[in-house]
């Protein structure tokens, strides 16, 4: 179990999307995806044995990473990611619920299955504004948990054991905080994607219905 | 989800770029993705550990560290490599969407639809011309611009290309001006190097590309301005045809919407 499987399961998502949908597939695979594996996870790698404390008491410098990182930048970042294509989840279910229908009747029930129509449309526009939700929700997170969105280079640190405020070091925060600022860029911009597309949904499948009324009045 | 799933996305790509762009992928894949991932990632591997300086005062490495390399030379190539590997997604989205136009004629049981199933459309290898021409033209542009970014970044970030052996640093809270030795300088300005030579030929392929691309064009569109010139009698006759087709079309189109509101 690894990446992969989230890879697989968007990959089979794409096909029920829209166009605003697969930009935000490939958003999601090269810009976050990609860019974590390759990237990201090898700067925080040792974020633990390079925090250094300007102290020799033994359990002070453990007990300051755990005062200032109660969940790491990168572990939340993981967490964002399976969240926020979580939601996708439930367009497939919806048409393999549908397959199954349609098998179990052995008639044509739908035009097609992955149709976006009736009930798969409300699904779609449910799983948009899931996704929307969980990123704004995290991003508050990132922001509430760190205190903006920026990585010091020094921290002071007065919980027991240290025995009065001591220095601590963070390793690399200028590498930390760059990728930090793209988290948040590419989760804006996965946002204003999936505002667009819920629009367009909205806006398309208004349009048809009030066309449909009118055709029926003139009829 | 690694540089594989980047090589089959891309992969795909391939099939419908010239012989240019194809040397293109190919250098990218093997001189850049390969040797970044199974060489450069080894010797910057333990490039924190081994930063050594010369004080037993606790942060002055890291803080010096973090003053010298605000970002790593792999964690930048890995960047540049996404990011330049992007734009070939818009000739694959465009093609897509060709293809999905395509079968819809093809379903619709339309009589110019030339093919003779929906494999055939699959399977289908498009020439660039028409919008195609004009997103993969872009694609290129913008794969110059931002390899040209990425190169001037590290340039800029790094003064040059070279990787000193000793560093002189005296950030707070390092109580002077302490000496801080790199781990393998040689090896990283090798390869260093390496990446930047390798950028360079990407960039003239690329240019190679466009220009190549921008005389197929002028030379489509004299072809087609010389015949026009030789066989205008031929031209305005089919003109005249298309022209009575698009009026029978419009007129059809007025009745059945005037049909829809009355």
């Amino acid at each position: 179990m690894s990446w992969g499987f989230l890879r697989d399961l968007l990959s089979g998502v794409n096909k029920y999307s829209t166009g605003i949908g697969r930009i935000w597939v490939a958003v999601v695979f090269l810009f976050r995806l990609l860019v974590y594996i390759a990237a990201a996870e090898n700067i925080w790698k040792y974020e633990h044995d390079e925090f250094e404390c300007n102290i020799k008491q033994p359990g002070c410098e453990n007990v300051c990473f755990d005062h200032f990182f109660p969940i790491s930048h990168i572990r939340l970042w993981a967490l964002q990611l399976i969240v926020v294509s979580a939601p996708s989840l439930l367009v497939v279910f919806h048409v393999a619920y549908r397959e199954n229908r349609e098998k179990h009747h052995n008639q044509k029930l739908y035009r097609s299955p992955g149709e976006r129509d009736g009930g798969l449309l409300c699904t779609y526009l449910i799983s948009l504004i899931l996704k929307t939700g969980f990123e704004i929700i995290f991003l508050v997170l990132f922001y509430k948990l760190y205190n903006g969105f920026k990585v010091p280079r020094l921290v002071k640190c007065d919980v027991r054991p240290c025995p009065n405020t001591v220095d601590c070091y963070i390793s690399k925060p200028t590498e930390k905080m760059i990728f930090l600022c793209f988290l948040v860029a590419t989760s804006c911009l996965c946002i204003v994607l999936n505002l667009s597309e819920l629009s367009y949904l909205i806006f398309k499948y208004s349009l048809k219905c009030y066309l449909k009324k009118h055709i029926k009045k003139h009829q | 989800m690694d540089w594989g799933a980047l090589h089959t996305i891309l992969g795909g790509v391939n099939k419908h770029s010239t012989s240019i762009g194809k040397i293109w992928l190919t250098v990218l894949f093997i001189f850049r993705i390969m040797i970044l991932v199974v060489a450069a990632e080894r010797v910057w591997g333990d490039e924190q550990d081994d930063f050594i300086c010369n004080t037993l005062q606790p942060g002055c490495k890291n803080v010096c560290y973090d003053h010298f390399f605000p970002i790593s030379h792999i964690r930048l190539w890995a960047l540049q490599l996404i990011f330049v590997s992007t734009p070939a997604l818009l000739v694959a989205m465009h093609v897509a969407y060709r293809r999905h136009e395509k079968k819809r004629q093809f379903r619709k049981g339309d009589q110019k639809c030339e093919y003779k199933d929906i494999e055939e459309i699959r399977r289908q290898r498009f020439h660039i011309d028409g919008s195609l021409w004009w997103t993969y033209t872009s694609s290129i542009f913008f794969r110059l611009v931002f390899e040209a970014v990425f190169m001037y970044a590290f340039y800029f970030m790094y003064d040059g290309f070279r990787m000193p052996r000793l560093m002189k640093c005296s950030a707070w809270p390092c109580p002077n001006i302490v000496d801080c030795f790199v781990s393998r300088p040689t090896e990283k300005t090798v390869f260093t190097i390496f990446m930047i030579a390798v950028s360079s030929i990407c960039i003239l392929l690329n240019v190679a590309e466009l220009c190549y691309l921008l005389a197929k064009f002028f030379l489509r569109r004299s072809k087609k301005a010389g015949n026009q010139k030789q066989h205008p009698n031929h031209e305005n006759k089919e003109e005249t045809k298309q022209n009575e087709m698009n009026e029978l079309i419009s007129d059809s189109c007025q009745n059945t919407v005037i049909g829809f509101t009355s």
